[in-house]
């Protein structure tokens, strides 16, 4: 049995509010279901698509910047590889933090109606895309196997430093940090669309130009400007430390360089906790805008 | 546990009415440098205090835009009172608007598990009442078929079924028992009697005194946000009709 108090000022304790959360979990798991279930439902191949539309796109991508290009291998071990690692972890980006962005307008219906913990649309939606991201990561042990073994055919002259190591079970921290990151944006974003629809169009483009401000494509030790200004703020989006140590962990069989550790970690804390200081302020009036 | 189901105590609800809406950055900024970002302040509701005992029924009169919507909204936790507190004991189940968790795209069944999550209800609990759910919602048929393709009596029939089934301490019925045919509409108050022979407290937003004197045992009259009578059911009914009758409004 509850109680539910609700008074202005009266601060909630955070044992309460953790009780809360708590009773609210199967909302949670049943949004998480529902998102992933609905995504693909209606298509013939279903599921398949999280594991072919990486595929594809990355087919495509290396047929342009591989072949018409013309990259090389050098400093990036396997191009399509490096391509996929860059792309599979900003695509999970872009796709949570624009879902968590609508989640609250989206949820509209639901909110206006029956008391339900604001923060579950947001948080739920990064969730769900986390989910379909682990899927896709199918994709990666696939194309990496397949070049693992071509090389290994060829004698390893093919890609002479593309080897399977012990350090990909560090993968695991790129990209929990990267969920933490995701979260903290979906958070600010949710807050913002409620208040300014502008936001989801202004976040299109942000997310164009944050495609080809990340070294998903390229080696940012390659571009001509990497060495000067333009490199130095290209360094300052966390995307870039976090895609760099999962990076090492899954294709250069090293340990990522602590400075990418520590900047990714604290820009996700900071982003989170501003994430949701803004969601906790402005909560309350979501309900008269929506 | 001690204390009231429901106690509501001095709650005002204050709404910015914005002359027009700004929802664009650039019309909010010329506004707020013109200083044309004006409101009109209206007090949703006014002072509002009353208290329902466990097992009691309270039926809330009132005309269109006297606040009863705001005051369940408020109940129900969905808004926050500006001043005053709300207190609820128990599992509120809100049928303010049935079938506001729906997803269009989900099927009956997978409906069921999504509106019971979203009152706070686990999926093993749900299952325990599902066949009850489908068989009074009589939508068996239909179960699996997403809901976009249901009619507005079907969702209406299912969101009913789901929220009574979860036996919920209090209830909040905003004009609900006047959705659907008849015959479901008959089956509907004899569900919300017999919830209310196991003790449910329930609060009842109607136009119908007659079904409020059937349901309720006390009630209150709301007008422009203010509570103008509150007492037993028979008594505020009689008032109310005579309001309408001198074709106030």
């Amino acid at each position: 049995m509850s109680e539910k108090v609700i008074e202005k000022k009266e601060k909630i304790s955070l044992k309460q509010y953790f009780k809360n959360a708590y009773k609210y979990r199967y909302l949670m798991q049943e949004i998480i279901r529902k998102n992933v279930k609905l995504q693909y439902r209606d298509s013939f191949l279903g599921m398949l698509w999280t594991f072919l539309q990486p595929l594809f796109t990355m087919i495509v991508l290396v047929f342009i910047f591989g072949n018409i290009f013309g990259k090389s291998n050098t400093g990036v071990v396997c191009y399509p590889v490096y391509l996929l690692t860059g792309r599979l972890l900003f695509e999970f980006y872009t796709q949570s933090t624009k879902r968590a962005m609508r989640s609250i307008r989206n949820s509209a219906s639901v909110l206006k109606k029956v008391y339900v913990p604001k923060y579950i649309y947001p948080l739920s939606n990064v969730l769900s895309n986390f989910v379909t991201f682990a899927i896709s990561l199918t994709v990666l042990i696939v194309v990496m196997g397949y070049f693992l073994i071509k090389n290994a055919m060829a004698g390893g002259t093919i890609y002479p430093d593309l080897h399977l190591s012990w350090y990909i079970i560090f993968s695991v921290v790129p990209i929990l940090i990267l969920c933490v990151f995701c979260l903290g944006v979906g958070l600010i974003l949710s807050v913002l669309n409620v208040f300014f629809k502008d936001i989801e169009y202004i976040y299109d483009v942000v997310c164009t130009m944050l495609f080809y401000a990340t070294p998903i494509m390229y080696r940012l030790e390659t571009l001509k400007i990497g060495a000067g200004a333009v490199g130095t703020i290209l360094k300052l989006n966390p995307l870039y430390s976090i895609i760099e140590m999962f990076r090492c962990c899954v294709l250069y069989c090293r340990m990522w360089d602590w400075n990418h550790f520590y900047y990714a970690i604290g820009a996700s804390v900071v982003v989170l906790l501003i994430g949701i200081w803004a969601f906790y302020k402005n909560q309350d009036k979501f309900i008269l805008h929506i | 546990m001690a204390g009231p189901a429901v106690e509501v105590k001095n709650v005002s609800i204050l709404f910015n009415l914005n002359k027009e809406k700004v929802d664009n950055i650039k019309e909010y900024f010329v506004k707020l440098v013109t200083r044309k970002l004006m409101f009109t302040e209206f007090w949703a509701l006014k002072d509002i205090s009353f208290t329902v005992e466990k097992g009691e029924r309270l039926g809330i009169l009132g005309f269109n835009g006297a606040g009863k919507s705001t005051l369940l909204k408020t109940v129900a936790g969905v808004l926050k009172p500006t001043k005053g507190t709300v207190k609820v004991q128990g599992i509120i189940a809100p049928l303010l608007e049935l079938g506001a968790g729906f997803d269009s795209n989900y099927s009956g069944k997978e409906n069921i598990f999504l509106y019971g999550a979203t009152m706070g209800y686990s999926r093993k609990y749900i299952e325990s009442k599902y066949d009850e759910i489908v068989e009074f919602s009589e939508l068996k048929d239909f179960i699996d078929v997403p809901i976009k393709n249901y009619s507005s009596g079907m969702r209406a029939r299912l969101g009913f079924a789901i929220a009574t089934a979860v036996e919920p301490e209090v209830l909040i019925l905003d004009e609900v028992l006047s959705v659907g045919d008849a015959k479901f509409r008959n089956k509907s108050e004899a569900k919300v009697k017999s919830m209310i022979a196991k003790g449910v407290t329930v609060l009842f937003v109607s136009h119908n005194t007659d079904q409020v004197r059937r349901l309720c045992d006390k009630a209150i009259i709301l007008d422009k946000g203010t509570i103008i009578a509150n007492g037993e059911v028979n008594e505020v009914c009689d008032i109310y009709d005579k309001l309408v009758g001198n074709g106030k409004k």
